[in-house]
């Protein structure tokens, strides 16, 4: 999948990669997407917590080898 | 309009002073518009040097005292010393404190400098009890920038248009 910015929140735990993901998308403009790369097993449900209240998309969350990739469009 | 979120952080140690930091930035970041209200021992949350915070393991039976060290075996010992034992060693709760920093650390959690910024920088608005800054002998230079002083009332009128409190 294409992106335009990627995070890498590997090793960070609750709430490090909601907080840095919230700042990332901020440097992003409409409708462009951010890649991040977790390792916390929680991100999983708090992404799709965070794009719920947020109104930024989840437009897939994967998982391989312990690690978690989100990629989400913002609002 | 954005959903609120007021805290009344009351507690002064290590541990209890994750729970009003992690709420306080995770809620700014989903969009709410957090006030914190810090009173009794959770001022020493706002105080400029931090190092007041540790943790006590003494009466605390919820607490597992594992070693941030050494092999896995050995991480895995629950080390259960009876409070009689911890309450006559002195310095216990400066090595129960250092050994959770170093606990802290290896899970990839942030400090407590770190968190409070990310709240600052998020503009969660922090206000100090005046009545306990004065009932503790603080100056209000002991205290981190962008601090409010005040009391019971001004908390009121945000808690009260708020959709969640929690008390801390």
């Amino acid at each position: 999948m294409n992106f335009d910015k990627e995070l890498d929140a590997r090793g960070l735990n609750c709430p490090l990669p909601i907080l840095r993901t919230k700042k990332s998308l901020a440097e992003l403009t409409a409708g462009q997407v951010l890649k991040v790369i977790a390792t916390d097993p929680g991100s999983v449900k708090d992404m799709q917590a965070f794009a719920k209240q947020t109104g930024n998309e989840l437009l897939s969350s994967a998982e391989a080898g312990g690690e978690f990739m989100f990629f989400l469009k913002k609002k | 309009m954005s959903k609120k979120l007021a805290i009344i952080a009351t507690k002064g140690t290590l541990d209890w002073a994750y729970p009003p930091y992690i709420l306080a930035s995770t809620a700014a970041a989903l969009g709410y518009e957090v006030q914190v209200f810090f009173t009794f021992y959770g001022l020493q949350l706002v105080r400029k040097d931090l190092s007041a915070l540790k943790v006590s393991p003494l009466g605390n039976p919820g607490m597992p005292m594992k070693m941030p060290f050494g092999p896995k075996w050995f991480r895995a010992i629950n080390w259960n010393i009876p409070n009689i034992i911890q309450a006559n060693i002195p310095g216990f709760e400066t090595l129960a404190t250092a050994l959770m920093k170093q606990t802290i650390k290896n899970n990839g959690v942030a400090t407590i400098a770190e968190l409070r910024e990310l709240c600052q920088e998020a503009e969660v608005k922090f206000i100090a009890c005046q009545m306990t800054v004065e009932l503790f002998g603080f100056e209000h230079s002991d205290f981190i920038d962008g601090l409010e002083f005040a009391g019971a009332a001004m908390f009121f009128d945000f808690a009260g248009e708020s959709d969640i409190c929690l008390y801390i």
